[in-house]
């Protein structure tokens, strides 16, 4: 970790002095523990600020779309693909982009460290090696890395960035054997009402912050659906069909597209699990078209395009 | 408790297409309950918030003057989701108004004073209601010379014509009419702009306050020249809009600043408006 | 004022006898999350918690309410006509409210009940609920409420304030509302003096935990239109993603949108939590949007907390300290660092 900051810092002042970028995009240390903020950085005297860490869970690629100016940007393996992505849908120009790729053996979940302190509030968390070391009232405790990870980096199996321009620190092995479907699996062996039953209790907190949809790379609508008046899609208020639209709606218009970031999820104030809507779309299409998101930018997804072969036992 | 988000039920009485576009509409109102029309006590220069069952509410100037009793005028302009509702309503059809809402034309410091009255487009609505207050008998001698400048697209697209033809026959207002353009050559109003017409006929602001309500184009011309004529600022009085919910300062979206158009305006004069942030 | 003392082991019996003639809320926790919400059962309640997720904000304006119904169906009299939706204003106590919630109900109140208009619903909720505060023995390390004009155990807005010293609580009686309900619940001793001493000990000691500090004391006095115009903004907005849990955790953030919902012929106008982070919250009907930059939301956002509210109100800023905002936000933009830009600025001298 500490060597990526390192060589991301000098990266960056390189690309920043050379002229090569006009901005550096990545993170500062977060003002609370767990935390990173991002940042753009414009000056060579500035990169200092940029940091690097198991808590830097925010998709850059966020910051993105439309942009008109030369930006470097850190970039793990999620972010990476969903930089493809935008490059597919024409949110900014590859050659605008210096991708610093950082391969990454995963983002620790603040959550899942609350949790492991029980009660007892974390003033200060640091890494060493593999471990996470936390700081508190009257304690201090070490919790093994590994099984703190956020959902989706514990299934991740493109920890190395795709595509890059220059790799922030040495590749990392990519996980084997890993069973990404498992909790999909278990909700398509529930009858349709059990399913039912448990999407609506999955979203029976959601206050329609939008924080997923606005922390999400993909959702770069102009005007979201949730949005629009004339016609309205679905109502402003807290009914819960309209919140179950709002999330299964949003799932269908990030298929295909999804590198399962967790930046969604992660952003949530309810601690609901909305990847759960995206993961099962995400299986879909691996099944039905043998398609990953942003994985080359050689491919279109293929809710993008029409082959005659497609999949269409589904429409009757 | 009285209820400020209660509409009073009204029944539009006559709708009138102002507009060759038929995109503005007048819609005359009275109410359902005659003790509601005296609660409904306004000035010119406020609004209300016209409210659609099922669809949502809209807020609009006053365009009738509390000189004329018995009803309410609203001129429309078909623009978004409540205005097209309202454009496809008849006559006959129940609506709700609520308010007076906002701040009013300090007409009563304008006593003595020769008003100039600048307005363009579809913003004249709430000038029509000071202007017919002003006019009325009991109200005429409050004032000394009225002048009005009053621009649009084009002949089709001015309001009230009726009453335009009217006031240009009168001696005790001096009514000044500009269309952009015309392709009529009998054309009976000027032509050209409103900020040109402006410099051309108000020449003096002596003892004098100006009201300017019109689009910001227009107001962003007009307004230099009121300056060079020698207007203060704290003379010259502007209506702003922005999007509202509420209409009583308690949803929060449309300050300007520290100040909810709904509430502590519409109604600004510039030097007021000088001391807020630029953002409406 | 006068300080009463309740046995935990009889806590239940006091929210027992409670339940008779007030409706109840309280904190309740589900996994990690605690919220106040009405409770069934007093053995839900659960006052180990620092803060609740949600403010209780919610309590007063639900984030979605019904205001009016109306019919469509041009045979009634009544077609088109909006009539008040009946609501339930039957007495509430709401148990363990944290002081610095309560100190934002009473900041809200300056919005919701003015001179010239009463917000009917926020009013009727206000009259009819009874306070019962828990101050904050072990504040968070975002806490910050003692230098936005409140404390661990402020009173402010309380009907009640408890404090918690090992098997018991200090009661602190603060209003004639406050004074009913002990009575209603009829389960309170007085305290005896030692007692007191032990609270008072143990309050100043949590005045004393509070770490995180802010400085308010130049923002009423810094020009409006330098600040809008201050350079920092540009770094300040950067991050910030225009989603609504800042101003929808918030105690102090109010705003609200209004809608028609028709379902068939029948229908309500109901009013929603809205937020000025959203792009929409001021775009006009022609298309022309006055906050349609992010920079201009975000400004827009900690100068009313920090600047507007202050100037209008004369009552501090328009913020408790509570740290949602600080824990929650998913990109770190922090109103601490925020407000001591604002406080800080000074336009350059010639």
């Amino acid at each position: 970790m500490i060597a990526n900051t390192k060589r991301i810092r000098e990266t960056a002042k390189r690309l920043l002095r050379e002229d090569i970028v006009d901005a550096v995009l990545g993170f500062k240390q977060g003002t609370v523990p767990m935390m990173c903020q991002p940042v753009l950085v414009t000056r060579p005297e500035d990169v200092d600020v940029l940091h690097w860490d198991s808590f830097c869970g925010v998709n850059l690629a966020n910051y993105l779309s439309k942009r008109k100016d030369r930006i470097a940007v850190v970039a793990k393996g999620c972010d990476a693909r969903n930089i493809v992505v935008h490059t597919l849908e024409n949110q900014i120009k590859r050659d605008q982009l210096f991708i610093m790729g950082v391969p990454c053996k995963g983002m620790v979940d603040p959550r899942k460290v609350r949790l492991a302190l029980k009660e007892r509030e974390p003033l200060e968390v640091t890494e060493d090696g593999d471990k996470i070391v936390v700081k508190g009232e009257g304690f201090e405790t070490s919790l093994n890395k590994a099984d703190l990870l956020q959902d989706n980096c514990a299934i991740c199996i493109h920890r190395n960035p795709v595509i890059y321009d220059e790799l922030m620190g040495e590749p990392v092995p990519e996980q084997e054997g890993i069973d990404r479907y498992a909790d999909e699996r278990k909700l398509e062996a529930m009858s349709a009402d059990e399913r039912s039953r448990h999407f609506q209790d999955l979203v029976a907190t959601c206050i329609r912050c939008y924080a997923c949809r606005d922390a999400c790379p993909l959702c770069y609508c102009p005007t979201c659906f949730v949005d629009e008046s004339r016609p309205q899609w679905l109502g402003k208020s807290i009914d819960p069909t309209d919140t179950l639209t709002f999330h299964l709606l949003r799932a269908f218009h990030c298929a295909g597209r999804c590198t399962d970031c967790g930046a969604c999820e992660r952003a949530c104030p309810m601690d609901i699990k909305v990847r759960q809507f995206t993961k099962k779309l995400e299986k879909d299409v691996l099944e039905l078209y043998d398609y990953e998101a942003g994985m080359t930018e050689e491919t279109r997804p293929p809710l993008d395009v029409y082959q005659p072969d497609d999949p269409g036992d589904f429409i009757e | 408790m009285d209820n400020p988000y209660l509409p009073y039920p009204v029944r539009i009485e006559e709708i009138t297409i102002e507009t060759e576009d038929r995109n503005i509409k007048s819609f005359r109102v009275v109410f359902l309950n005659p003790e509601d029309e005296e609660r409904f006590s306004y000035r010119p220069g406020q609004f209300a918030e016209l409210s659609v069952a099922g669809t949502g509410e809209c807020p609009i100037g006053i365009a009738s003057s509390p000189t004329e009793s018995g009803y309410l005028l609203f001129t429309v302009n078909k623009a978004g989701l409540v205005t097209s509702q309202l454009h496809n309503m008849q006559e006959g059809d129940v609506m709700g108004v609520r308010g007076p809402l906002g701040n009013y034309y300090p007409l009563d410091e304008m006593e003595g004073k020769n008003v100039v009255l600048i307005g363009g487009g579809f913003a004249f609505t709430t000038l029509r209601s000071t202007l017919v207050y002003m006019l009325a008998p009991e109200n005429r001698d409050r004032f000394e010379e009225i002048s009005v400048v009053y621009g649009a697209r084009d002949e089709g697209m001015l309001l009230y014509k009726s009453e335009l033809a009217a006031w240009l026959l009168r001696s005790d207002i001096q009514l000044h009419i500009t269309v952009d353009c015309s392709d009529d050559p009998f054309c009976q109003y000027h032509i050209g702009f409103v900020p040109g017409i402006t410099e051309q006929k108000i020449t003096s602001a002596e003892n004098s306050v100006a009201i300017i309500c019109g689009p910001p184009i227009m107001i962003k011309f007009t307004q230099p020249i009121l300056e060079k004529v020698g207007f203060l600022p704290e003379d010259i009085i502007m209506s702003l809009e922005n999007r509202m919910k509420c209409g009583i300062g308690m949803c929060g979206r449309c300050n300007v600043g520290a100040d909810y158009v709904c509430k502590e305006g519409p109604i600004l004069t510039l030097a007021k408006l000088n001391t807020l942030p630029k953002e409406y | 004022m006068h300080m009463l003392k309740i046995e935990k082991k009889d806590f239940s019996d006091f929210l027992n006898r409670l339940k008779d003639s007030y409706r109840l809320y309280g904190p309740v926790r589900k996994d990690d999350i605690v919220d106040f919400v009405p409770i069934e059962g007093v053995s839900d309640i659960d006052l180990s918690f620092q803060n609740s997720r949600l403010s209780p904000k919610s309590l007063f304006l639900p984030q979605s309410e019904r205001m009016f119904e109306y019919g469509l169906d041009c045979a009634g009299d009544d077609a088109h006509i909006l009539k008040e939706a009946s609501k339930d204003y039957s007495p509430r106590a709401v148990i363990g409210i944290r002081p610095c919630d309560a100190k934002a109900l009473e900041l809200v109140d300056a919005n919701f009940d003015t001179p010239e208009f009463r917000d009917p619903w926020w009013v009727k909720a206000r009259e009819t609920t009874t306070l019962v505060g828990l101050g904050c023995t072990s504040p968070c390390s975002t806490c910050f409420c003692t230098t936005v004009g409140g404390g661990p155990f402020d009173d402010a807005g309380l009907d009640v304030l408890l404090t918690e010293i090992n098997d018991a609580f200090l009661a602190r009686v603060l209003t004639a509302k406050g004074e009913k309900l002990i009575k209603d619940a009829n389960t309170f001793e007085p305290a005896e003096e030692e007692l007191v001493q032990k609270a008072t000990a143990i309050e100043q000691e949590a005045g004393g935990k509070i770490v995180s500090k802010v400085d308010t004391s130049r923002l009423a006095e810094i020009d409006t239109l330098a600040l809008h115009g201050a350079d920092f903004w540009e770094d300040v907005q950067f991050a910030c993603i225009n989603c609504g849990i800042c101003t929808y955790l918030c105690p102090t953030c109010w705003c609200f949108d209004i809608q028609d919902e028709t379902h068939g012929r029948v229908g309500c106008r109901m009013r929603n939590w809205d937020s000025c982070m959203f792009p929409l919250f001021t775009l006009h009907a022609s298309g022309h949007n006055p906050r349609g930059q992010k920079i201009q939301r975000v400004r827009q956002r900690f100068m009313h907390k920090l600047k507007y509210y202050v100037d209008t109100y004369k009552m501090g800023v328009a913020c408790v300290g509570c740290g949602r905002c600080v824990q929650h936000c998913p990109v770190n933009i922090d109103i601490r660092q925020v407000c001591r830009l604002m406080n800080e600025y000074r336009t350059e001298v010639s």
